[in-house]
C-alpha cells in the first residue's frame, strides 16, 4: 500500500510536470493567442504584385500589429491578387480612404502589410475594399530600373552637345 | 543451381519480412482495439505511466538541457557569422520544437522505456507467466500488453513537452547568460516566431512515434522467443526498429506538415 501511494505520487508529479511545460509552451513562446482566429472583421485588398507576401504576416498600422493577412488569392477577373485582411475587433475606426502597402520588415525579415491612415470621416467595416494599394518592391524590377535609367542617361549625356567648353 | 538456392533464400527472406510485418501490424489493431477497455482498470495504466514516464524523467531532464545547450552555443556562433545573433531565440525555439524535441525524446525513450518493456514482456513469456494467465482465462494482451502499450502512449508527449522546455532553458542559459545576447530580443523574436501550429506540430510527432515505439516494444516482447538469448534478442530489434521508424516517420511527417 504505501509502495503504491508513492508510484501514484511520482506518476501524479511527471503528469504534473508534462502538462506545465505544454501550457509554458502554449502561453509563454507564442504570441498568437488561440482564438483569435475567430474576432476581428474582414477587410480586401487588390494588390498588383504581393511579392513574397505569407498567410499569416502582421497587418500594422505606424507599426503596431493590427491584425493578419488570413488569405491571398489570384483574381482571374482582375488579374491582381486578392488579398483578405482580418483586422482585430477593437480597431474599428480605421478611415475608409486608408491604403495597404507591402514593405519588407527589415533586410531579411518578412514582408507585412502597412496601412497607412486617410482623412476620412467614416469607417472601415467587416468585407470593406480598400482601394489604394501599392505592391511589393520587387528587388530585380527595381534594380533593372535602376539599370535602364542609368543608360538613358549616359545615352543622353553622349548625344548631347559638350556643354560650355572653354 | 546456386543462383536457384539463392533465389529461394532471398524469396524466403523478403516472405519471412512480409510475414513480421503483417504479424506486427495485425498485434498493433488488436492492442488500439483492446486500449478502450483499459478505462475500466486505469490502475494498471498509471503504474505503466509512472514505469515508462515518471523513471524516464530525470534522464529526459538532463539530456534536454544539454541537447538546448548545445543548440543555443551552437546557432549562436553560427548567427553571429550572418551578424543575426539576435535571431537565435526563434532558431532554437523552432528547431527545439519541430525536429530535436520530438525526435531525440523518441529515441531516448525508446533506449530507456522500450527497452525495458520489450524484456519485462519477453521475460514474462519466458517464465511461462504469460501462458499462465491464459490458463486462468486472462487475456495477457488486455492484461499485460494494453495498459503497458498504453503507459508509453501517454508517458511520451508528456516527456517531449518537458524536453522542450528544458531545452529552450538550455538555449537561454547559453545564448544570453553566457554569450551575452539580450534577453528581450532572444524571447520577443521566439514569441513573433513561433505559431501554435508549431507547437502542434511537435506534439503530433511524438504521438505519432509513441505510437510506433511502444507498438513496436510490446509486439516484440509478446513475440520473443522464450529464451534469455531470445529475449536479449528481441530488446536489441526494439531499440532498432523503434530508432529507425522514429527517424523515417519524422521525415514523413516533416514533409507533410512543409505542404
Amino acid at each position: 500500500m504505501r509502495q503504491s501511494k508513492s508510484i501514484e505520487l511520482a506518476t501524479g508529479f511527471f503528469a504534473a510536470l508534462g502538462f506545465a511545460a505544454m501550457f509554458f509552451m502554449v502561453t509563454q513562446i507564442t504570441n498568437r493567442s488561440p482564438t483569435f482566429g475567430d474576432a476581428g472583421f474582414h477587410l480586401e485588398a487588390d494588390f498588383d504584385n504581393v511579392g513574397s507576401l505569407k498567410e499569416g504576416a502582421p497587418v500594422s498600422m505606424s507599426g503596431v500589429s493590427v491584425g493578419r493577412v488570413e488569405s491571398i488569392r489570384f483574381n482571374q477577373g482582375t488579374y491582381k491578387a486578392h488579398v483578405v485582411l482580418r483586422i482585430q475587433p477593437q480597431y474599428n475606426r480605421i478611415p475608409d480612404d486608408s491604403d495597404a502597402a507591402i514593405f519588407t520588415a527589415g533586410l531579411l525579415g518578412g514582408q507585412y502589410v502597412g496601412l497607412q491612415a486617410g482623412g476620412s470621416e467614416t469607417f472601415y467595416r467587416d468585407g470593406g475594399h480598400i482601394e489604394l494599394t501599392q505592391s511589393a518592391i520587387v528587388l530585380e524590377e527595381l534594380i533593372s530600373k535602376f539599370l535602364f535609367s542609368f543608360a538613358s542617361k549616359e545615352a543622353d549625356q553622349k548625344t548631347a552637345p559638350p556643354a560650355q567648353s572653354p | 543451381m546456386s543462383t536457384v538456392n539463392l533465389r529461394i533464400d532471398r524469396l524466403g527472406g523478403v516472405r519471412g519480412a512480409l510475414e513480421k510485418l503483417g504479424a506486427y501490424l495485425l498485434f498493433a489493431g488488436r492492442l488500439l482495439l483492446a486500449s478502450p477497455r483499459a478505462v475500466l482498470r486505469p490502475g494498471l495504466v498509471v503504474a505503466q505511466i509512472y514505469n515508462a514516464g515518471a523513471l524516464s524523467l530525470a534522464l529526459i531532464m538532463f539530456c534536454g538541457l544539454f541537447v538546448g545547450m548545445v543548440l543555443g552555443l551552437q546557432g549562436a556562433d553560427l548567427l553571429q557569422r550572418f551578424g543575426a545573433e539576435e535571431a537565435l531565440g526563434p532558431a532554437a525555439a523552432l528547431g527545439m520544437l519541430k525536429q530535436l524535441g520530438p525526435v531525440v525524446a523518441a529515441l531516448l525513450f525508446a533506449g530507456r522505456a522500450g527497452t525495458a518493456l520489450t524484456s519485462e514482456i519477453g521475460l514474462m513469456a519466458a517464465t511461462d507467466q504469460l501462458s499462465a494467465m491464459e490458463m486462468m482465462a486472462v487475456d495477457p494482451v488486455r492484461r499485460v500488453c494494453v495498459p503497458r502499450f498504453l503507459g508509453a502512449l501517454i508517458a511520451l508527449p508528456l516527456l517531449t513537452a518537458i524536453f522542450i522546455t528544458i531545452g529552450l532553458y538550455g538555449s537561454q542559459l547559453v545564448g544570453v547568460q553566457l554569450l551575452g545576447i539580450d534577453a528581450g530580443q532572444f524571447w520577443s523574436q521566439m514569441r513573433n516566431a513561433v505559431e501554435l501550429d508549431d507547437i502542434a506540430e511537435g506534439m503530433v510527432k511524438s504521438v505519432f512515434f509513441a505510437l510506433a515505439i511502444a507498438s513496436l516494444a510490446v509486439f516484440e516482447g509478446f513475440h520473443a522467443q522464450p529464451t534469455a538469448e531470445g529475449v536479449g534478442r528481441a530488446t536489441t530489434r526494439t531499440v532498432v526498429n523503434s530508432s529507425i521508424a522514429v527517424l523515417l516517420l519524422n521525415y514523413v511527417l516533416t514533409a507533410f506538415y512543409i505542404h
